[in-house]
């Protein structure tokens, strides 16, 4: 039972990490039919951004809830930054032309963002520090959750329901809705399709660095090839979930963090990595659409 | 290139390339500016660094602007149909391949190339034989996926999961069993096929994406099979491949003695196994490229190009979409076994490592690089991506750095590819007074 607990609650962090960069890559594929590949490295930089700050501000003093907020505002700004960038430097003189080469385009830019957190930090594991504060209520049990996976928790809660009501209620949220329908019919009710494609990159981005924040206060250590494995496995999320579905993404997230949480609980943990990938294989020949993807028909 | 001196605004190109180089200092900021002391976890602070990133953002952004105004001049200038003289290669131009393909005597020159590259291994260094080994093996896997990606538009991103697979194949029936490389180059290409055919039937219903982010899973389940299983030795590899038998010869000791008296420019250093795999690679890739130039124009080959242009139509066609795509499938498997087998014998020892996510990447970015369904695209694709590493080994450290840049740059500048394949159209001539309308070329569109 103990064991039970345990894993479950290490399923539902992983999860929640998973299910806040599959957000990224689910919109960004919604609205522009894009893979991100470099969706991981933004939240590579995040964790990095996050670890600098943290160093730099607990030099001048600060502590406690104000560093951990302080930290988490200058991983989210500088990622979103860097989202911003990415886009318009590698994807927008690519739209319109075939599926493949903003693709390629991601790749490369995956392997170059890799290579200069490489080159202008550390190729090895750096320790990141504990940013989440105990919490003194959490003593009793503090053998099965921790205040830092309280606060995941909490967090990527606090950050679907916000995200939810950008989407439902805003007039951005509207946009963005209209583009990934039919972006000709957007733009001729005008709709400006590369602010629209532009915020999406910036909110996906900010989402990735508050996942790269908390995975770095969860494992205790970053390097600059964390966001491949883990973008790859949110993007596995996303699929799994429907990709183009915001439920859909949380879903797959959090179905793909149990699974891995349990299978190298009960079978093995060699093979935790292939368990995301031997689900996504039998649920999309199960359901071709994803958990919560429509099936599509396609009109001739 | 009419560009007027006059309409270079410098001081609007001052400012666009003095914000781009605050914007690269803010972004890169922390990064640049805080080094992490890994001992004690200080901050130590690197100013001249964002300072020289700063100037260079500088310099690349007003070299770029500057590059992207010309070009727009250009194309405005050919709008206008100034653009009669021709223009630095630019354009649907004819290239030297159609210019080869296209000669007189071309079979004759096709076959001087050949020989050419043949005669390699009797003068050059044993690294340069090495690289060009790798180059062709990389040719050999970059046509193999061509079939699948560039033809048939299935976009498969666990390709290097049947190149493994050929490896393998080799290096396990070798090691346990002993067999030769001669009975191990089919029976590698069989077992990648099978495993082809049998990824390929469950999911090759599935569209575009899905079945890319699928193939990609089932690479990454192959390789965390190699990695974890005791029958492959795991991390750990199989070493001591044998090298391909050659009637019973040992090259090294019977033969290369008398190669060396003969030929004065050949390396005694060579090892005379490498010089016997460039032949078999050299000779393989010349078989792909004559199996998939014949297949392009089969009844086969026009399948699967109606398959990449409209899935619907292709289907209301008569075609047998499920047929057309296994195939497309088992052939890519096929040639990716063929050349694993190849490298597991050029490098004697293998492990997962060798087959990751990013030799996927590289052999699908020598696709896409090189131009999509085009073999000599392909081909100077492989050769571009494997020898520009290379070259770019004096940058050790900077050689990914600028590897990704690079793949960036060429799909933004080309999203074609290097070499756009040409397809043919068939013009229909209402009057029968003139012969049969030759096929006229055409440049591929998006």
């Amino acid at each position: 039972m103990e064991l039970f607990l345990d894993l479950l609650i290490s399923g539902l962090t992983k999860g929640s990490i998973y299910a806040l960069i599959a957000l990224g890559y689910t919109m960004v594929y919604g609205i522009v039919g894009l893979i991100n590949f470099a969706h991981g490295e933004i939240y590579m930089i995040g964790a990095f951004i996050a670890l600098i700050a943290s160093l730099a501000l607990s030099q001048a003093g600060l502590a406690g809830w104000g560093l951990l907020v302080s930290v988490a505002a200058a991983a989210v700004v500088y990622s979103a930054m860097y989202g911003w960038t990415v886009e318009k430097i590698a994807y927008k003189p690519l739209r319109g032309s075939s599926r493949l080469s903003p693709l390629i385009s991601a790749i490369g830019m995956s392997i170059f963002l890799q290579n200069y957190v490489q080159l202008l930090q550390s190729p090895n594991f750096l320790t990141f520090p504990s940013l989440v504060p105990e919490l003194g209520f959490l003593a009793p049990v503090s053998h099965i959750v921790n205040s830092t996976q309280l606060f995941i928790w909490l967090a990527t809660a606090l950050i679907m329901t916000a995200l939810t009501v950008l989407i439902k209620f805003t007039r951005l949220g509207l946009s963005m809705r209209a583009v990934s329908q039919d972006p000709d019919m957007a733009r001729l009710s005008g709709v400006n399709i590369d602010r629209v494609i532009s915020s999406t990159f910036v909110i996906g981005s900010a989402l990735a660095a508050v996942g790269g924040l908390l995975i770095g206060c969860y494992m205790r250590q970053i390097d600059f090839y964390i966001g491949f494995l883990a973008g790859m496995k949110a993007f596995t999320a996303a699929v799994l979930g429907g990709i183009g579905s915001i439920p859909g993404a949380v879903l797959g997230a959090l179905v793909l963090g149990f699974a891995e949480s349990f299978a190298a609980g009960f079978i093995s943990s060699d093979y935790e990595d292939a368990v995301a990938f031997v689900l996504l294989i039998v649920i999309l020949i199960a359901r071709p659409g994803g958990l919560m993807g429509a099936a599509q028909t396609q009109k001739v | 290139m009419s560009f007027k001196p006059g309409r270079f605004d410098w001081k609007r190109e001052l400012a666009a390339s003095s914000l781009a180089a605050v914007w690269l200092a803010l972004l890169a900021g922390p990064l640049a500016l805080f080094k992490i002391n890994t001992s004690d976890y200080s901050l130590g602070l690197r100013w001249p660094l964002l300072l020289k990133m700063a100037g260079g953002a500088f310099v690349l952004s007003a070299v770029w602007r500057r590059f992207l105004a010309r070009r727009a001049s250009a194309r405005r200038a050919a709008q206008r149909g100034e653009a009669d003289k021709p223009q630095g290669g630019r354009g649907p131009a004819r290239t030297w391949v159609d210019m080869v393909m296209g000669a007189r005597y071309r079979l004759q020159i096709i076959g001087l190339f050949i020989l050419g590259l043949m005669s390699i291994p009797f003068w050059a260094s044993p690294y340069v034989v090495h690289i060009f080994i790798t180059a062709l093996i990389y040719i050999a896997l970059g046509l193999g996926l061509n079939i699948v990606v560039g033809v048939s538009g299935l976009l498969n991103l666990g390709y290097v999961a049947f190149y493994a697979i050929g490896a393998y194949t080799y290096a396990l029936l070798n090691f346990h069993f002993g067999l030769g490389f001669w009975l191990c180059l089919p029976l590698g290409a069989l077992t990648a096929t099978a495993l082809g055919l049998l990824l390929g039937f469950p999911v090759l219903r599935l569209r575009g994406d899905y079945l890319a982010i699928v193939t990609l899973g089932f690479g990454e389940i192959v390789r965390l099979v190699l990695v974890n299983t005791e029958l492959t030795q795991g991390p750990r590899g199989i070493g001591n491949i044998s090298p391909p038998a050659f009637f019973g010869l040992d090259l090294n000791s019977q033969v290369k003695p008398h190669l060396l008296k003969v030929l004065p420019l050949m390396s005694p250093d060579l090892d005379m196994n490498k010089a016997l795999i460039f032949f078999i690679i050299l000779a393989l890739v010349i078989l792909t490229i004559v199996a998939v130039f014949r297949l392009e124009n089969s009844r086969l080959g026009r399948a699967w190009l109606a398959l990449r242009e409209d899935e619907v139509a292709c289907q209301a066609m008569g075609i047998n979409r499920t047929r057309a795509k296994l195939t497309a499938f088992a052939l890519g498997a096929t040639w990716a076994g063929l050349a694993g087998v190849v490298f597991a014998s050029q490098v004697t020892f293998i492990n997962p490592t060798s087959f990751g996510f990013m030799q996927s990447v590289m052999i699908l970015s020598i696709v896409v690089l090189g131009g999509m369904g085009s073999i000599p695209g392909v081909i100077l694709g492989a050769l571009v991506l494997i020898l520009l590493p290379e070259y770019l080994r004096s940058y050790d450290d900077y050689r990914m750095l600028l590897f990704g840049a690079l793949m960036v740059l060429m799909m933004v500048l080309r999203p074609g590819g290097l070499i756009q394949s040409v397809r043919q159209v068939y013009i229909h001539r209402p009057a029968a007074s003139t012969p049969a309308a030759p096929p006229r070329q055409e440049p591929r569109g998006t």
